[in-house]
């Protein structure tokens, strides 16, 4: 009887234990995974160094501002990929954030309640179609559209104008620097946009009743009470989606050209640092100019790196702002 | 014209150029989606599941790399999902507001957004250089690293979700913490957790940039995890920029396939997750 009141107690005893046992090793395990995180973005970083070493080592800072790019020579600069990654992007900026500014407008201001889901999910939905699907849709579909209706027109409007007109130059080719950065638009837009959805929503009713109950149109209330409450946020979501634009690899070499020079004209083929990295990694023979390859991710890396964190610190203030 | 027709005129017009954009962003939608029905239709036939891709010129499936991107798919995930939510659980029931934990947050959303292109040269370098040569595995650990960040984003959130009176009960009745977390906030936040899942997998299954360099591809059927192996996102890459009509078909079929199996997952995932238990 003793025996027995000994033994319930000791396994209540070891149960405990194992108890604390267990807790011990569950934190242990999930702390290392954490770690995991970190280590992966820090083996990013090493790797890429490591990787991009020999082509700085041989260029130095030249390589950033270098255009040539010849693999029979060996002669390497990263300034056309990195300026078509900027234009691209820019123009994936100009175009994207009026339309994804609207439609984050028309789905929490004007539309319908019962509308909203459905409408919000099927803008989501752009950006859940992978991007290789958007570079077939643009080298069969886009790039043909544009090649025969919206080139032409630019070329005998813009291009005329004296001053910017060299821009806009040149035959119209279909594919090129300026259909790139449409479809980087798109795919950036349910980004942009869904992030100003979500800010917008947390502006209070009580402000925009109060603007309301004066009498201001819904476009006052969105210009000076919405968009001044989260003024961060927006700028938040745009740089994420800045952040993605940068980055994109497959629809861009669809439809980019992949030449290595810097066009005036942005109707002009040319290239980004992702596309020149999808088309030629492979097939890159000789260590200085596969090291190149690495050393212009390493540069999409760290402006990507930039451009994201940024965008997260002021989503993170917002955030901070709104919890009080 | 006076003030107040002046201001319902600016409200009319810039209204209506909202409702505009919103028209254009859905039509993007129903082109793409449209386009990739007309041209991808005719290309699924038994064929296109049956047999291997073919030589350019003569007719064949694309059966070898739906193959590989199933494979490497799901090794991803079974990599992927264990490693995400165990961190994701490290921040949410152990870290909500260590400087730690703030840290690894901040690195994974950098993480979930960065290039996936970058992650290919990083398990280039990590694995293919030292392995001496292309292979699945190098390509399912890149896309698993696609994933990991997905799954510890969906955890967290979801985690938080749970009201913490299921914990406090659960801790109350003598149960360790790492039992009030695997048998109570893992079950009361299941439904979320796996909508995470389904969207990390519907992320990976058309990514094609971080195969590019690992997986690389492979004409031939092959089961072997340490050889190059055929995918879809890197068939239909190099057949649409080919020059010959049928490879241009077959990669129209197989971007077909793709998109509708990433739409149904991505839709599956939103209607589970809004009858999730819990909401915001």
């Amino acid at each position: 009887m003793a025996a027995d009141i000994a033994l319930i107690g000791r396994s209540a005893a070891q149960r405990q234990r194992a108890g604390s046992i267990g807790d011990v090793v569950f934190r242990a395990l999930t702390f290392l995974f954490a770690l995991l995180v970190l280590l992966i973005l820090g083996g990013v970083i090493v790797a890429l160094i490591d990787g991009a070493l020999p082509a700085l080592r041989t260029f130095g800072f030249s390589f950033v501002i270098t255009e040539v790019w010849n693999p029979v020579t060996e002669k390497f600069g990263a300034l056309a990929p990195i300026y078509g990654t900027l234009v691209t992007s820019a123009i994936a900026m100009v175009v994207g954030i009026p339309v994804a500014f609207g439609v984050a407008v028309f789905i929490t201001e004007i539309c319908p309640l019962w509308l909203k889901r459905p409408l919000a999910t099927m803008i989501e939905l752009l950006a859940a179609i992978p991007s290789i699907i958007y570079g077939i849709w643009g080298l069969f579909v886009f790039a043909p559209f544009v090649q025969q209706y919206i080139q032409p027109a630019i070329i005998d409007s813009l291009g005329q104008v004296p001053g910017i007109g060299a821009l806009f130059a040149g035959p119209p080719l279909g594919i090129g620097v300026l259909t790139a950065g449409f479809i980087l638009a798109v795919m950036v837009l349910p980004f942009i946009s869904s992030i100003m959805r979500d800010v917008f929503e947390t502006v209070p009713a009580i402000l925009k009743e109060s603007a309301y109950g004066l009498g201001a149109t819904r476009s006052e209330v969105v210009r000076q009470i919405v968009l001044p409450y989260t003024r961060i946020g927006v700028v938040g979501g745009i740089m994420l989606g800045l952040g993605r634009a940068l980055g994109e690899t497959m629809a861009v070499t669809f439809v980019i050209g992949n030449a290595h020079r810097i066009s005036a004209s942005i109707l002009q083929p040319g290239t980004t640092i992702s596309a020149s990295l999808a088309n030629e990694f492979t097939e890159a023979f000789g260590d200085l100019y596969r090291s190149s390859l690495i050393a212009l991710g390493f540069i999409l890396f760290i402006i990507t790196f930039i451009v994201l964190a940024i965008a997260k610190l002021l989503l993170l203030r917002l955030q901070k702002q709104a919890g009080g | 014209m006076d003030l107040y027709t002046r201001r319902r005129i600016v409200n009319g017009v810039v209204m209506s150029l909202s409702v505009a954009a919103t028209a254009f962003g859905l039509l993007w939608l129903v082109l793409v989606l449209w386009t990739l029905l007309e041209n991808g239709i005719a290309a699924i036939t038994p064929a296109l599941f049956s047999q291997m891709t073919p030589p350019p010129g003569s007719a064949g499936g694309l059966l070898n790399a739906i193959f590989g991107s199933v494979v490497m798919t799901l090794i991803a995930t079974l990599i992927g999902t264990p490693t995400g939510i165990l961190a994701g659980t490290f921040l949410a029931e152990y870290s909500r507001r260590s400087r730690f934990g703030e840290v690894v947050r901040f690195i994974n959303d950098i993480l979930l957004s960065a290039p996936s292109i970058i992650v290919g040269l990083f398990v280039y370098e990590l694995l293919v250089v030292h392995m001496g040569h292309f292979s699945a595995w190098a390509g399912a650990v890149a896309l698993a690293i696609i994933v990991v960040p997905v799954v510890v984003r969906t955890t967290e959130d979801m985690l938080n979700l749970v009201p913490n009176a299921l914990r406090e009960a659960a801790a109350a009745l003598g149960s360790p913490k790492w039992k009030v977390i695997v048998m109570v906030s893992y079950r009361a936040a299941i439904q979320g957790m796996v909508t995470g899942v389904m969207l990390a997998v519907a992320r990976i299954a058309g990514e094609t940039a971080p195969l590019l360099f690992t997986a690389l591809n492979n004409q031939f059927w092959s089961t072997d995890l340490n050889a190059p192996m055929a995918n879809l996102p890197v068939v239909i890459f190099q057949f649409a920029m080919s020059p010959y009509a049928d490879w241009q078909v077959l990669a129209w079929g197989g971007a077909l396939l793709i998109t509708v199996t990433v739409l149904c997952l991505n839709i599956g995932a939103r209607a589970l997750a809004s009858w999730s238990t819990f909401k915001q």
